[in-house]
């Protein structure tokens, strides 16, 4: 059984991607969204963390709020798979259940 | 696919209500089904049809009356939550003799069973919150 994890929360502000990391499966897929982009980008403290998490689950990033926030895709961490809201739907069906670390 | 999507924050808070309003406009127009949209805890404020924000600034509680009309969804504030938090309909103003309401006509006020129910007659239920 395969769940897609979503976090929403900066991991500057909040502990909810270092909890997903370690709760999640081998295989899941992580989607990072709102606050939560900001784990993906290439050069903070927070990579070391998501580049562990990449060798056990599939991560991705949305789009549209990497945009909203002013960064530009290639300042993201490599691995990361970047999806606009049309990529998430397929994820949530793609997978059999969604999991949101509020 | 049938999807359920539960909504926990206000709308012009952070992000969660524009969040759950792009999926769910996506689901559908992917051709998924929505059983139901659940407001819950500050979501409830999604409901109120006195909001007004500047003109060049997008209308949360429309633009959900217009994707509910458009696709005939069926949306849910709760109904502990919104008398907390003052969202009233016609049946809450006489129960609690209230002078007025606020809900838009696009939603209703129904009970936690609602939600339940979605979870259960859903394939998935996505949260969306704070």
């Amino acid at each position: 059984m395969s769940i897609l994890h979503t976090v929403n929360k900066s991991p500057f502000e909040r502990n909810s991607l270092e909890s997903c990391l370690k709760f999640a499966s081998q295989g899941a897929s992580v989607l990072l969204m709102e606050d939560g982009v900001y784990a993906a980008l290439a050069g903070s403290s927070a990579e070391s963390q998501l580049k562990a998490g990449l060798g056990k689950v599939s991560i991705y990033v949305l789009g549209p709020d990497i945009k909203a926030r002013g960064f530009h895709e290639d300042r993201l961490i490599a691995g990361i798979k970047v999806v606009d809201y049309a990529g998430f739907v397929d994820l949530a069906v793609d997978n059999d259940k969604v999991q949101a670390w509020l | 696919m049938k999807f359920a999507i539960q909504i926990n924050e206000g709308p012009y808070q952070h992000q969660a209500s524009d969040s759950a309003y792009f999926f769910t406009k996506n689901v559908l127009e992917k051709g998924h089904e929505v059983f139901r949209v659940f407001f819950y805890h500050d979501g409830v404020n999604n409901a109120t049809r006195l909001t007004t924000p500047p003109q060049d600034d997008r209308h949360v509680v429309n633009r959900w009356a217009d994707l509910a009309e458009k696709y005939e969804l069926d949306m849910v504030v709760c109904v502990a939550a919104a008398q907390r938090r003052g969202i009233v309909d016609d049946g809450e103003a006489q129960r609690n003799r209230k002078d007025a309401t606020n809900i838009h006509p696009r939603f209703r006020i129904s009970g936690l069973g609602q939600l339940v129910e979605a979870a259960i007659q859903s394939d998935r239920l996505v949260v969306f919150g704070d």
